[in-house]
């Protein structure tokens, strides 16, 4: 069948089959590697996708389901050069290490952050208790999510 | 190759049934599409996903209940002021069950039909004596969720049928609403042992109604008009309630599992109702 989506921000139309999984898409088809699978059932939020703006599971989507929706990836967040002010806080917080759980933090930080732009320390554990990482001890992460938090509440 | 369908409105999936008898149906997929991964979606003869349903999708209130439309997510239901404000023992149940993500995905619909006797909105549902709305193309009926649940994974869903909503009474009578569940941990955890309670306390701090309904230690949700009448006219302390947490441990009929082994669940399930003692008045 033929979908047609927004893909961070660009038209998007895809022949795909339809009961493909939405993450196999975006990293086959799409070429969007960003989006990481780990588990393929729903428990560690490495294939963490925006759409149209809210934190949903791409494994455990299928391919038809992306018609008419937009889609963010890790991909989309940096404008041209710029990174995300989450990727910058991700980056000076040292919350990266092997790297592969970022991607689904970023993209449920930013979830998190769209319904609630001014959570607790408390609310960012709870916004991000879906995405597993095996390597920082989350520390760093919520610390990098509150910088960031912090940032835009300076901003505005 | 399998079809997927996205129905936008009854009439659409009407037509889409009539043409794929055999069709699969789900919502949020966070239980269908893990236990049937991608590989052996081709097995399936087509797929008819929910979540476009618009229809389905709502929150309403009447004079004595709330009708839950059937595709609204566990996200939106603890973002709605009815909810929160009507049936916090629900809201509460709701904030335990899976993860954000799984919470902007998985449906109370998808919930209830899955049946499992983990269930985190089930507890709650048995107590607010929610009926379950079921649609076919030619008719629409009204069950008990009690009957409608058979057992585990057992509904009495019918083919060509659908939930489409299932509708709870407004708990005015009770001032205390409380949810416990136990787990391996806090987040992405299945019930171990699970606990839903409405509690009416009299100024004097007498209970003079309960209901209460475990969940994770039998077939299905357990309740028992004998043990919430065993509370009535007792104070909330521990020495009122010790008797009947004895004689929760003795109904429920729990198993060994990966997650925990039956004596803990039997134990923990009595514990549950001497947690009562911290629970607020609304
Ligand atoms: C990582 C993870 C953690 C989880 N944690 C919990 C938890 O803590 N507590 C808990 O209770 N559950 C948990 N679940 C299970 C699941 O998320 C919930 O049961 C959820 O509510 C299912 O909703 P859904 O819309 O995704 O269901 P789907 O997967 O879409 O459907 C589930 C079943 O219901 C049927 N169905 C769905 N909607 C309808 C309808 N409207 N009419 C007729 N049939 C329908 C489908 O055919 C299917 O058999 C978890 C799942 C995952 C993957
Ligand atoms: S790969 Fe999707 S949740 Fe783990
Ligand atoms: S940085 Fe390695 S899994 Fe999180």
């Amino acid at each position: 069948m033929t979908i047609h989506f927004i893909l961070n921000g660009e038209k998007t139309t895809l022949n795909v089959t339809p009961d493909r999984r939405a993450v196999d898409v975006l990293r086959e088809d799409c070429g969007r590697t960003g989006t990481k699978e780990g588990c393929g059932a729903g428990e560690c939020g490495a294939c963490t996708i925006l759409v149209d703006g809210e934190s949903r599971l791409s494994c455990l989507m299928l391919a038809a389901q992306l018609e008419g929706r937009k889609i963010t990836t890790i991909e989309g967040m940096a404008v041209r050069d710029s990174l995300h002010p989450l990727q910058n806080a991700f980056i000076r917080h040292g919350a990266v290490q092997c790297g592969f759980c970022t991607p689904g933090m970023i993209l449920a930080a930013t979830s998190l952050m769209n319904h609630n732009p001014h959570p607790t320390r408390a609310d960012i554990r709870a916004g991000l208790s879906g995405n597993l990482c095996r390597c920082t001890g989350y520390q760093k992460i919520v610390d990098a999510v509150e910088a960031a938090v912090r940032l835009e509440e300076e901003k505005s | 190759m399998t079809q997927v369908y996205l129905p936008r409105t009854l009439t659409e999936l009407w037509t889409y049934l009539d043409g794929e008898p055999e069709a699969l149906i789900y919502t949020g997929g966070t239980d269908l599409l893990v236990k049937m991964p991608a590989e052996n979606a081709n097995t399936a003869p087509a797929l008819i996903c929910l979540e476009r349903l618009g229809e389905l999708r709502c929150i309403r209130e009447t004079a004595d209940s709330i009708l839950i439309g059937s595709t609204t997510t566990h996200a939106e239901l603890l973002r709605h002021p009815l909810i929160l404000a009507q049936l916090p023992v629900l809201a509460q149940a709701l904030q335990t069950l899976g993860s954000p993500l799984i919470r902007n995905m998985g449906t109370i619909g998808g919930n209830i039909c899955t049946a499992s006797p983990a269930g985190d909105t089930l507890p709650p549902l048995y107590i607010l004596e929610a009926e379950v709305e079921l649609h076919s193309r030619k008719a629409v009926r009204i069950l008990p969720i009690r009957e409608f649940i058979s057992g585990p994974g057992k509904t009495q869903l019918q083919k060509g049928e659908i939930l489409s909503g299932v509708a709870v009474k407004k708990p005015a009578d009770y001032n205390i609403h409380h949810f416990e569940k136990v787990g391996q941990r806090k987040s992405m955890a299945c019930a171990v042992a699970s606990m839903a309670a409405l509690l009416r306390l009299s100024p004097s701090g007498l209970i003079e109604a309960a209901r209460l309904a475990l969940g994770s230690v039998g077939p299905t949700v357990v309740t028992a008009t004998a043990i919430d009448e065993s509370l009535i006219g007792k104070k909330l302390s521990l020495t009122s309630l010790a008797a009947t947490a004895e004689r929760i441990r003795q109904l429920v009929a729990p198993i060994d599992d990966v997650r925990a082994s039956a004596d803990y669940r039997r134990t923990v399930s009595g514990n549950l109702l001497l947690r009562l003692l911290d629970a607020r008045t609304q």
